[in-house]
C-alpha cells in the first residue's frame, strides 16, 4: 500500500509522457489530478492507520527488493511511514492535489502536447518528492532528492525558448549538485562510520558511538549533509538558484519552490535528528546559517519589484526560520513551520499567479495597484495568507513562528532571537508592501497583454517566447472590454477576470488552511496541547527506543549539548520505555526510574517558561503589527517616503536591489576562472601543447629512426630472406649455447 | 558456446566476402545480413547469461574450452568467462547491432568492407573478454586494432588519417610493452616448472619477485592505461572519437575502452598483486586527475563529439579509481560503471551521430532550439544526459556511488577530489544541452529537421531503456559479477594482507558497529589460490626486466 502513494503519480507521469500528445487537455490534466487525489486518499488512509497505532510503534515499512549489493554493502529499496513522513506526505499529496487542480486552469492556454508535458513533469515531481520522504534509507532519499532536482530543472526551464528560463534551470541543477556533492560525501562517511544507511540503524548506531567519534566524525557527517541541505533548501551560500527559479510557471513555484521541494533539507535534518543531536557544533552552524539567511533574504525581499521574486526571497527567509529551529534542536517546531508555511506560501504564490494571470503576464508590482476590487477572491485569500505569514494570531504562521522564536530564546541564544524578531518585522513589512502595492492604491496596470496574447498563442513553437505565455487567457475568455482597450495606459474601467473556479477553489482551500493549520500546534502556554509536537516526537527520537543511552558520559554529553532535544527526548523515552520497533538489535530500553528525576525538573521549569513564552508571544505579535503598520505608512499613505529613502540611501538601495551582488561575485570568482583555466590552461595548454607535444615529439624521433631503418627496407626478397635466415641462426645459436 | 559467439561474426564476415557488391548494388542485403548475424550473436551472449551458473558453489570460470594451439610454447586456445567477462561479452553483443544500425545512413561507401570490419571487430572483442590464455588474449587484443584502424581511417571525417595513426601508435606502444611482459611471464613459468605456459590460472599461481613484478605491472598497466584512457595517456581519444564514424565511436567508447579496465582487473592487479598495491596510489591519483581534468576540458569544448570524448576520460577515471581501491565495492563499482558507461556514452555518440547525419556538423554553436524542431530526439538526449550525469535511479549513479564508497574506505581524500566530477558532469552536460536544445531556433538550417525515424528509435530505445533498467535493478548485473570480483579482490588481498593500503580502513576506523566484511566462501573453482608465502624463492634471471 505504501508504495502505491508514490506509484500513483508515477503512473500519471507515464500516461502523460507516452500518450500525452494525443490526449485532449481535459484528459491529460484530468489524469494528472486524479492520480494526485488518489494518492492523497491512499496517503490519508495510511496515516489514519498510523494514528490507530500506539505512539511509539507508529511505523509502517514496506520493502520492495534489495536495490544495490556489493560485498558487505547492501541496500533495500524500501519505504517507511512514520509520524514525520506522515506529515510530509499529507502536505505533498494534499497541497500537491490543489496545485494540480489550479494548474488545469492556469496552464489552459498551452497546446495539448505542452499541457501534457507540464503535467507529466508535475506528476513526476510528486513521485520523486514522495520517494524522498518515504525512503527508508539515505540513498532512496537521495534518489528522491536528486529526482525532485531534475523535475525542478525541467519545470524551471519549462518555457525553454527563453534563455533566462534555461539559464535558471541550469543554475538550479548545478548549484544543487554542489550541495549534493557534500551530501554524497556525508553519506559515504556515514556508511563507513555507522555501517548503514538505513535511518533506524543509523540512529541506533550513532547513539552507541563513543564521544570522541561523535565529536569529530559525526560533526563532519552532519555538516556535509547540511551543506547538501543548503543547496536544496536555498540557504546561504547556495540560495542563489531559488529567486531565479521563478522563471518557471507560477504553480510550479508554489508546489516545488515553496511548499515541498525546498523544505527537503529541513525534512532531512528532522529525519536524521538522532544523528544531528549528537553534533552540537553542526546544530549551532545550522542555527546561525538559518538565522542569517532569514534576515539576509528578508532585506532583499524588501526592495524587489517582481511579485514572485518577493515571494521567493520570502521563502528563502522562512526556510531560514525552519533551519533556525532545527539548529536549536527544536525539530518539532521546524517541521511545524514547514507545514504551516506550505499552506500560506502556496496560497501566496497561487494568488500571485492569479494576479499575473489576470494581467497577462505582468509581474512588476510597480505596474499593479488597486487590484483588490477587480480580483476580490485573489485579494482576500492573498490577504489572509499575508496575515498568516506575518505572524498575527490566531493564524497559522503565528503559532509555528512563535514556537521557533520561543525555543531560540529559551536555549539562551538571545542574539539569534533578536535576528528572528527582526526578520519577523521584515516579513510583515515586505509582505504588506506587496499587498498594498499590488491590491491597493492607484491602478497602475495597463492591458497591453491583450495584444501579446493575440500574437503569442497560435505561433507554433513560439510558446514562451515572451515572458509568461502560460499566464495568458485565450481570447474568448477575456470578453469584450479587453479588446476595446488594448493599449490604454491605465486600466480604469477595465474588467479583469478573477481566478476561474479551479484556481479559486485552490486559493480558498489554502486560505482556510492558512487560518486553521496552526491550530493543531497550539502551545501549552495558550491552553493548547501542541498536538503536532507530541505526534512528531517519536519520529525524532525513535532510536532511543531500541538503544539504552548506555554510557553515562554519553548521555550527559548529549543532554548537556543538546538541551533542545532534552525534554523531547526524555518525554518520549518515558513513554516509549522498552518498545523496539523493527530493530533487530533491540535491547531493553532505559530504566524509567533513571529519568523521572530529570522529568520533574523539566516540569518545574515549565511553569516559569509559560510566563516567558507568553511575553515573547506578545512581543512578536506587536512586532508583526508594527511591520504591517510600517508598510501601511510607507506604501499606503506616504508613497513618496520610500522613494525618497531610496534616493537618499542610493548605495544601500542598489546593493539590496542587486541582491548584494552575490551572483556577480560567484560568476567572477568561480565560473569565469574555471572556464578560462579549462580552455587556455588545460585544453589548449596541457592537452594540446604538453601531452600532444610530447607525443608528437616522440613521433618525430621515431620518424627519424625510421628514416634510418628504411634503408634496410630495400624491397628485395633476397635481402629479407637473408635477414630471416640470419635471425633464425642467431636464435638457434642462443638456445644451443645458453 | 564461447567459440560459437566468436565464430558467428567471423562466419558472417566470410559470407559477406562472397557477395559481389559492384557499385553498392547489394548494400541493403549486406546490411541486413550483418545486422542479422550480430543479432544472432547477441542472442548467443544472452544464452550465455541465461546459462551462467550464479549459485555460490559455481565455478568461477564457466563455459571453459581448451585446445592445444602451439604446444611447443604451451600456448592454448583456452576460453572461459566469469561474471565480469560475461557482462562485458553481453555488452559487446548488445552494442554491436546498435552500432551497425547507426551506420545505415552514415556509412554510404564500401558498405561490404565496413560490414566485414565490424564483424571481425565484434569477434575480436568477444575473444578478448573470453581468452584465458595470455597469448590468445594478446592476439585478440591486437587483431581488433586492425578493423578499428580502418574504420577510422576509411570512413572517418576530415583528419581521419592523423587520428587513425595516432590511435594505432598509441595503442601499439602499450601493447608491445604488454607483449614483452607476457613473454617474460611465460619464461618465468618455464624457469619455475620447466614448461612454457600462457595459461592465466597457472600464471596466477606464479610467485614473482617484487622487482620483476614492478616492471611487469608497469608494462601491463601502461598498456591498459592507454586503452582506458587514463590521464596523461588520453590524447588519442578525442581525435579518434571526433574523426571516427558514428558506429566506430559507439564501439570505441562502448566496448574498446572497457578492455583497459578489464585488463587491469583481470591481469595487471591479480598477476602482480604486490606491485599493483604499491602502484595503486599513483594510479588512483592519476584517475582523480582524469576525472576532474576530463570534465573541465569537456566543459569548454565547442564540438559535441569532443565533449563526449572528454567526458569519457572523466567517467573512465572513475572506473580506474574503483579498481585501485582493491576492495569489493570499488571493483564492483568499476565493473558496473564500465557497463553503464558503455550504454550511456554509446548512446550519446549515437545521438550526436543522428544530429550530425542531418546537419553535417557537430559544433554546438551550429545548433540551438532543437527541442522545438525534434522533440523526440530531445527527449531521448535528455534521458541519456541524465544517465551520464549519474542521476540516482539511472545507471550512472550506481557505479559512481560504489566506486566512491570503495575508494572512500581506502582513502577519503580521493573521493573528495573525484566527487567534484559529479558536479562538473552536470555542468558540461547541461550547458551543452541548453545550448543545443533550448532557446529559439536561430539557424535556418535547423528548421524543419526531421525527428527520429523508426530506425533511430530502434537504436535509442534499447539504450535508454537499459539506462533506466540498470539504475532501477542494478543487482541483476552486479550479482553475476560479484563472485568473480570477490575472488580477484581476495587474491590480491591474500598476497598483500600485510600492506597498509588494504588494511587502512580497518586500522583507522576501529569503531564501526557494522558487521565486518562478509567472507564469501566457495569461490574455489578453477582458480588455484596459492598465496605467495615466501619471498626467498628466486627464479632464473629474466631477460630485459631490469
Amino acid at each position: 500500500m505504501l508504495a502505491l502513494i508514490p506509484l500513483l503519480p508515477f503512473a500519471g507521469f507515464l500516461v502523460n509522457v507516452t500518450m500525452g500528445k494525443r490526449l485532449p487537455k481535459s484528459v491529460s490534466g484530468g489524469v494528472a489530478c486524479a492520480v494526485m487525489v488518489a494518492s492523497f486518499l491512499v496517503a490519508a488512509s495510511q496515516v489514519w492507520a498510523l494514528v490507530g497505532m500506539a505512539p511509539e510503534s507508529r511505523q509502517i515499512t514496506q520493502t520492495l527488493y534489495t536495490w544495490i549489493t556489493a560485498g558487505d554493502f547492501s541496500l533495500d529499496l524500501a519505504f517507511r511511514l512514520d509520524a514525520l513522513s506522515a506529515v510530509m506526505i499529507l502536505v505533498i499529496t494534499g497541497i500537491g492535489s490543489l496545485i494540480h487542480i489550479y494548474s488545469t486552469a492556469y496552464m489552459h492556454e498551452e497546446t495539448d502536447p505542452e499541457y501534457a508535458r507540464y503535467f507529466s513533469y508535475l506528476n513526476l515531481f510528486v513521485f520523486f518528492m514522495l520517494l524522498l520522504v518515504l525512503g527508508s534509507n539515505v540513498l532512496v532519499m537521495f534518489v528522491g532528492w536528486e529526482g525532485v532536482g531534475l523535475c525542478s530543472y525541467l519545470l524551471i526551464g519549462y518555457y525553454f525558448v527563453k534563455k533566462s528560463a534555461s539559464d535558471a534551470a541550469n543554475k538550479a541543477f548545478i548549484v544543487n549538485r554542489v550541495g549534493d556533492y557534500a551530501f554524497i560525501l556525508g553519506s559515504l562517511l556515514m556508511v563507513v562510520t555507522l555501517g548503514s544507511l538505513d535511518f533506524v540503524t543509523i540512529a541506533t548506531a550513532a547513539k552507541s558511538l563513543p564521544p570522541e567519534v561523535t565529536f569529530g566524525t559525526i560533526s563532519l557527517i552532519t555538516l556535509l549533509l547540511f551543506i547538501g541541505a543548503t543547496g536544496k533548501s536555498a540557504q546561504i551560500p547556495l540560495y542563489v538558484w531559488l529567486p531565479d527559479a521563478m522563471e518557471g510557471p507560477t504553480p510550479v513555484s508554489a508546489l516545488i519552490h515553496a511548499a515541498t521541494m525546498v523544505t527537503a533539507g529541513v525534512y532531512m535534518i528532522g529525519r536524521l535528528a538522532p544523528v544531528f543531536e549528537l553534533a552540537p557544533i553542526t546544530l549551532m552552524i545550522v542555527a546561525v546559517i538559518g538565522a542569517a539567511t532569514a534576515l539576509f533574504a528578508g532585506t532583499i525581499g524588501l526592495v524587489q519589484n517582481d511579485i514572485k521574486r518577493v515571494l521567493a526571497y520570502s521563502t528563502v527567509s522562512q526556510l531560514g526560520y525552519m533551519f533556525l529551529a532545527m539548529g536549536m534542536g527544536a525539530f518539532g517546531a521546524g517541521i511545524f513551520h514547514l507545514y504551516t508555511h506550505a499552506f500560506f506560501k502556496a496560497c501566496l504564490f497561487l494568488g500571485s499567479g492569479a494576479v499575473i494571470h489576470a494581467l497577462h503576464g505582468e509581474q512588476d508590482i510597480r505596474k499593479m495597484g488597486g487590484l483588490a476590487k477587480h480580483l476580490p477572491i485573489t485579494y482576500w485569500t492573498f490577504l489572509i495568507a499575508s496575515i498568516a505569514i506575518a505572524g498575527i494570531p490566531p493564524l497559522a504562521g503565528f503559532f509555528s513562528k512563535d514556537e521557533i522564536l520561543f525555543e531560540t530564546f529559551r536555549h539562551g541564544h538571545q542574539i539569534l532571537w533578536v535576528v528572528g524578531v527582526l526578520t519577523s518585522l521584515l516579513t510583515a513589512t515586505y509582505m504588506f508592501r506587496l499587498v498594498f502595492l499590488t491590491f491597493h492604491g492607484e491602478e497602475r496596470f495597463s492591458v497591453q497583454g491583450a495584444q501579446v496574447h493575440g500574437a503569442g498563442v497560435p505561433g507554433a513553437g513560439g510558446h514562451g517566447a515572451h515572458g509568461h505565455a502560460g499566464a495568458e487567457h485565450p481570447a474568448p475568455v477575456h470578453g469584450a472590454p479587453m479588446h476595446h482597450a488594448p493599449a490604454h495606459g491605465h486600466g480604469h474601467g477595465i474588467h479583469l477576470h478573477d481566478a476561474p473556479p479551479a484556481m479559486a477553489t485552490a486559493l480558498i482551500v489554502l486560505a482556510i488552511g492558512s487560518v486553521v493549520a496552526g491550530w493543531i500546534g497550539i502551545p501549552h502556554a495558550l491552553g493548547g496541547h501542541n498536538a503536532l509536537g507530541t505526534w512528531l516526537e517519536p519520529a525524532f527520537t525513535y532510536a532511543n527506543c531500541g538503544t539504552p543511552v548506555t554510557t553515562g558520559e554519553l548521555a550527559g554529553f548529549a543532554i548537556q549539548n543538546c538541551e533542545p532535544g532534552q525534554d523531547v527526548a526524555l518525554a518520549s523515552m518515558t513513554q516509549v520505555a522498552t518498545q523496539a520497533p523493527e530493530t533487530p538489535a533491540a535491547r531493553p530500553g532505559p530504566a524509567p526510574s533513571d529519568l523521572i528525576g530529570v522529568t520533574d525538573e523539566v516540569v518545574e521549569e515549565h511553569v516559569d517558561e509559560t510566563a516567558l513564552e507568553l511575553t515573547l508571544m506578545g512581543i512578536s505579535t506587536l512586532i508583526a503589527f508594527a511591520g504591517i503598520g510600517l508598510a501601511a505608512f510607507l506604501w499606503l499613505k506616504n508613497r513618496h517616503i520610500p522613494e525618497q529613502l531610496a534616493t537618499q540611501f542610493a548605495g544601500v538601495h542598489r546593493l539590496l536591489l542587486n541582491k548584494y551582488y552575490v551572483d556577480e561575485i560567484y560568476d567572477a570568482a568561480i565560473v569565469q576562472p574555471l572556464k578560462s583555466v579549462s580552455t587556455e590552461g588545460l585544453w589548449r595548454g596541457m592537452d594540446v601543447k604538453v601531452v600532444d607535444g610530447a607525443v608528437n615529439a616522440a613521433g618525430y624521433v621515431v620518424g627519424g629512426l625510421a628514416a634510418g631503418l628504411r634503408l634496410l627496407q630495400t624491397g628485395s626478397v633476397k635481402t629479407y630472406a637473408a635477414g630471416t635466415f640470419l635471425g633464425v641462426v642467431a636464435i638457434l645459436a642462443y638456445y644451443l649455447w645458453r | 558456446m564461447l567459440s560459437l559467439a566468436i565464430l558467428l561474426p567471423v562466419v558472417g564476415a566470410i559470407l559477406l566476402l562472397f557477395i559481389g557488391n559492384r557499385d553498392g548494388a547489394k548494400d541493403g542485403l549486406i546490411r541486413t545480413i550483418t545486422l542479422a548475424v550480430s543479432l544472432v550473436t547477441f542472442g548467443v551472449t544472452l544464452m550465455l547469461w541465461a546459462g551462467f551458473d550464479q549459485s555460490p558453489t559455481a565455478e568461477t570460470f564457466q563455459f571453459v574450452e581448451r585446445a592445444p594451439w602451439i604446444p611447443a610454447f604451451g600456448i592454448e586456445y583456452s576460453l572461459g568467462i566469469d561474471g565480469l567477462g560475461l557482462m562485458l561479452v553481453v555488452l559487446t553483443g548488445f552494442l554491436t547491432p546498435i552500432a551497425l544500425l547507426t551506420s545505415w545512413e552514415s556509412i554510404e561507401t564500401k558498405v561490404k568492407e565496413f560490414s566485414i570490419f565490424m564483424l571481425v571487430l565484434e569477434a575480436a572483442m568477444i575473444g578478448v573478454f573470453c581468452a584465458l590464455d595470455l597469448f590468445l588474449f594478446y592476439v585478440f587484443w591486437d587483431i581488433l586494432l586492425i578493423p578499428m584502424y580502418f574504420l577510422i581511417g576509411i570512413w572517418g571525417y576530415d583528419q581521419r588519417i592523423y587520428a587513425a595513426v595516432k590511435f594505432i601508435l598509441y595503442t601499439m606502444a602499450g601493447s608491445v610493452l604488454m607483449l614483452v611482459a607476457i613473454i617474460g611471464l611465460s619464461w618465468m613459468h618455464h624457469a619455475a616448472t620447466g614448461e612454457y605456459s600462457f595459461d592465466l590460472m597457472k600464471l596466477y599461481a606464479l610467485d614473482i619477485p617484487y622487482n620483476t613484478q614492478w616492471w611487469f605491472f608497469l608494462a601491463f598497466a601502461v598498456a591498459f592505461a592507454i586503452k582506458v584512457p587514463l590521464f596523461p595517456f588520453h590524447t588519442w581519444l578525442p581525435d579518434a572519437h571526433v574523426q571516427a564514424p558514428t558506429p566506430g565511436s559507439v564501439i570505441l567508447a562502448g566496448v574498446l575502452l572497457k578492455m583497459g579496465g578489464y585488463g587491469l582487473i583481470r591481469f595487471a592487479f591479480p598477476l602482480f598483486p604486490e606491485a599493483g598495491v604499491s602502484f595503486a596510489p599513483l594510479i588512483a591519483t592519476l584517475s582523480v586527475i582524469a576525472i576532474i581534468y576530463g570534465a573541465l576540458v569537456a566543459m569548454v569544448q565547442p564540438d559535441m563529439k569532443k565533449l563526449v570524448a572528454y567526458s569519457s576520460v572523466s567517467h573512465m577515471g572513475f572506473v580506474v579509481l574503483g579498481i585501485t581501491a582493491l576492495n569489493v565495492q570499488g571493483v564492483q563499482g568499476a565493473s558496473y560503471q564500465m557497463l553503464a558507461h558503455g550504454v550511456s556514452t554509446g548512446a550519446l555518440f549515437a545521438l550526436v551521430g543522428m544530429m550530425s547525419d542531418r546537419r553535417h556538423t557537430r559544433l554546438i554553436s551550429e545548433y540551438g532550439g532543437i527541442k522545438s524542431v525534434m522533440p523526440k530526439l530531445t527527449a531521448a538526449f535528455l534521458v541519456i544526459t541524465l544517465s551520464s550525469v549519474g542521476l540516482p535511479g539511472m545507471n550512472g549513479f550506481v557505479g559512481e556511488f560504489l566506486i566512491m564508497l570503495g575508494a572512500f574506505k581506502w582513502d577519503p581524500r580521493l573521493v573528495v577530489g573525484a566527487g567534484l566530477g559529479v558536479i562538473l558532469s552536470a555542468v558540461y552536460m547541461l550547458w551543452m544541452f541548453q545550448r543545443v536544445f533550448y532557446g529559439p531556433v536561430t539557424n535556418d538550417h535547423n528548421k524543419g529537421l526531421p525527428d527520429l525515424s523508426f530506425r533511430e528509435w530502434a537504436i535509442i530505445a534499447p539504450l535508454a531503456a537499459m539506462a533506466i533498467v540498470m539504475g532501477v535493478f542494478p543487482n541483476a548485473f552486479l550479482k553475476p559479477m560479484e563472485p568473480a570480483v570477490t575472488s580477484i579482490v581476495q587474491r590480491i588481498q591474500s598476497h598483500t594482507s600485510a600492506t597498509a593500503h588494504l588494511s587502512a580502513p580497518d586500522s583507522t576506523r576501529s569503531h564501526p558497529p557494522s558487521p565486518g566484511p562478509t567472507a564469501p566462501a566457495g569461490y574455489g573453482g578453477a582458480s588455484p589460490l596459492t598465496p605467495a608465502s615466501t619471498r626467498s624463492h628466486l627464479f632464473a634471471p629474466v631477460g630485459g626486466a631490469n
